[in-house]
């Protein structure tokens, strides 16, 4: 699972940074979000995969018996999901307000206030 | 208490301006006194933290490794009384600079919540949370940057928000990464497992994540294009707050886990930081001899700045850090003021361009001396605060024999100095081509004037009065790079 996993990040990854050399400002955004996809994925499998282990100590016991699946890790992606929906949904909104007042959606239309 | 007040204030009074979205003035005093409340706390704060030693709160009585902490050692006060003294001199100098579209669409509680996630990044003591709270400062940030929607925003705006969206891609995968191999994001945790962590190749190239993902945040080389081309686009207010305070976050966050978390390889990792501080001083004020527009010199001279805060980092003796402290101190005051002054200049003759502006000296002499206060001690002219900022990296990199960074050092300063004085030269000292209107009303210019005096104020008073800032610098260094204390103070009572 972890090996499959390993090759979807990769692939996201991969298909992210390749949309954000794009020109198009619509292929940037689809490549930010790919990248943050990404990096949630990556978060969930390096917190190490636990097939039905659910993290609930047992009756009578103190603590839990590893191994169990860590519930951190999720918690920390539920939180980057909702943060990364809240941002993407800014970018939308930045970026067509941007094709509207410059009139285009080619990022080598935008130069004016580089060097 | 005392700890969780620099963030509390700036959220209660973005909630209370947000609820009075109608009442422009209200708003406006609302932002004022918050602003005041938060300085007053955050000086507070580093009296306490300097008597009392460092000090550190559970969130939600979880003890420390497993709830949240936010901990206030002396660095982070230092970095919270600065992001409260320039929210002052912002908030004051916004009454009368920025405009009433502006203000009706919500800048009052935007800076509050930029101010918020600003303390809480240099409050947190946790990997995850420091996360959120620079997404906090970010979406803040995005919306100030773009707020009006002149085209220029927009194209300066497009670039930000990609590249830190990046940078926080790459931070959050590496605190994943993080906590796959530490199992624990407790920053003072952190620095216990990661020693006994087998593979030290892996921390290594895990730090590299992270100085990639800070480096463009501080807009260090070669991660900085970001800067000057969006610094320069909103309205000056925006600009100066944003010059003063959010790259330093890149900075303060840098320092911070290069000096508590990955301090295992220090041969490899500190030497590559250290040559990154070189070629971002080079480059920056390279670029900024190359403009000819107040606005963006300034914004490229940031990016040099940067190089010296680094070079402290990277020289990574006692003091050294305890240079970059005190650059980081002198550096947000100075170059807050610098773009306040820009403000008025452009307020004054209505324009950025050096070609355009000029005799500004013979109309108002006092503006001048304000806008040389700052300009010289950016340069590092003598005593101005500038100076012995300067004098502390220079004489931490010749007690180690790093003779290349210290002739980079002083060789930026003289070009620093040759990028000021072309400012003073092209918009305070040539013939006046065009007349400075002088329309405005005196209580406006007042209100413009009175943070960039105060500013100025305080530029010579570290300059004259070092020692006591310099031993502040010098025991937050020491906290720094013994950092035994720190993480008892965090994990006290729990092991």
């Amino acid at each position: 699972m972890e090996t499959i996993l390993a090759v979807v990040i990769g692939a996201l990854y991969a298909t992210g940074i390749y949309m954000m050399l794009r020109r198009s400002l619509v292929k940037l955004i689809i490549g930010l979000g790919l990248l943050s996809n990404g990096a949630n994925l990556l978060i969930f499998t390096v917190g190490r995969l636990t097939r039905a282990r659910a993290p609930f100590i047992p009756e009578g016991a103190e603590t839990l018996t590893p191994p169990y699946a860590d519930p951190l890790p999720q918690a920390l992606i539920l939180t980057a999901i909702v943060i990364s929906f809240g941002v993407l949904g800014f970018a939308v909104v930045l970026f067509h307000r941007a094709y509207q007042t410059v009139g285009t959606d080619d990022l080598d239309e935008m130069k004016a206030t580089d060097t | 208490m005392l700890l969780v007040l620099p963030i509390l204030i700036p959220l209660v009074t973005a909630v209370a301006a947000l609820l009075a979205w109608r009442w422009r003035r209200v708003q406006r005093w609302m932002s004022v006194l918050g602003a005041t409340a938060l300085l007053f706390v955050a000086l507070r704060l580093l009296t306490s933290v300097w008597r009392d030693g460092i000090q550190a709160v559970q969130m939600g009585s979880w003890p420390a490794p497993f709830g949240i902490t936010v901990v206030a050692d002396l660095f982070s006060a230092i970095m919270v009384a600065l992001a409260g003294v320039m929210g002052f001199a912002v908030a004051i100098y916004s009454l009368s600079s920025m405009d009433a579209e502006r203000e009706s669409f919500g800048y009052y509680p935007l800076l509050h919540i930029l101010l918020m996630g600003v303390c809480g990044a240099f409050l947190t003591g946790d990997m995850f949370n420091l996360y959120v709270w620079f997404e906090v400062m970010l979406m803040a940030s995005f919306v100030l940057l773009v707020l009006g929607g002149e085209r220029a925003q927009m194209e300066g705006a497009i670039k930000y928000v990609t590249l830190n969206l990046m940078s926080s891609a790459l931070f959050l995968a590496a605190v994943g990464i993080l906590y796959g191999m530490a199992g624990t994001l407790n920053m003072a945790d952190l620095a216990e497992k990661l020693k006994n962590v087998h593979h030290p190749g892996l921390v290594t190239t895990l730090s590299m994540l992270f100085l990639i993902a800070f480096g463009i945040k501080a807009a260090v080389f070669p991660l900085f294009f970001w800067l000057p081309a969006s610094y320069h686009t909103p309205p000056v207010a925006v600009s100066a707050i944003f010059a003063g305070l959010l790259t330093k976050v890149g900075v303060y966050a840098l320092i911070r886990v290069f000096t508590l978390l990955f301090v295992h390889d220090v041969g490899y990792t500190h030497r590559l930081i250290l040559v990154v501080a070189g070629l971002t001083m080079i480059t920056g004020v390279l670029g900024a001899v190359a403009q000819n527009e107040f606005r963006r010199i300034l914004s490229f001279h940031i990016v040099s700045q940067i190089g010296y805060m680094i070079m402290g980092l990277g020289l990574f003796t006692p003091l050294a850090l305890a240079g970059s402290i005190f650059y980081i101190i002198h550096h947000i005051i100075v170059k807050t003021n610098l773009f306040l002054v820009s403000g008025v200049v452009h307020r004054l003759c209505g324009t950025y361009e050096l070609k355009k502006l000029g005799g500004l000296y013979q109309v108002y002499p006092g503006l001048a001396i304000l806008f040389m206060i700052p300009a010289l001690s950016l340069a590092g002219l003598p005593p101005l605060s500038g100076f012995w900022a300067k004098l502390t990296l220079v004489q931490a990199g010749l007690e180690i024999q790093q003779y290349e960074i210290v002739a980079v050092a002083l060789a930026v300063g003289m070009l620093t100095l040759f990028s000021m004085i072309k400012i003073w030269t092209e918009a305070f000292w040539k013939p006046s081509t065009l007349n400075p209107q002088s329309s405005d009303n005196r209580r406006r210019v007042l209100s413009l004037l009175f943070p960039i005096v105060l500013l100025a104020l305080l530029t010579v008073a570290i300059g004259l009065v070092a020692q006591p800032f310099f031993a502040l610098a010098e025991r937050a260094a020491d906290q720094l790079i013994n950092p035994e204390a720190y993480i008892r103070a965090v994990l006290a009572g729990t092991s």
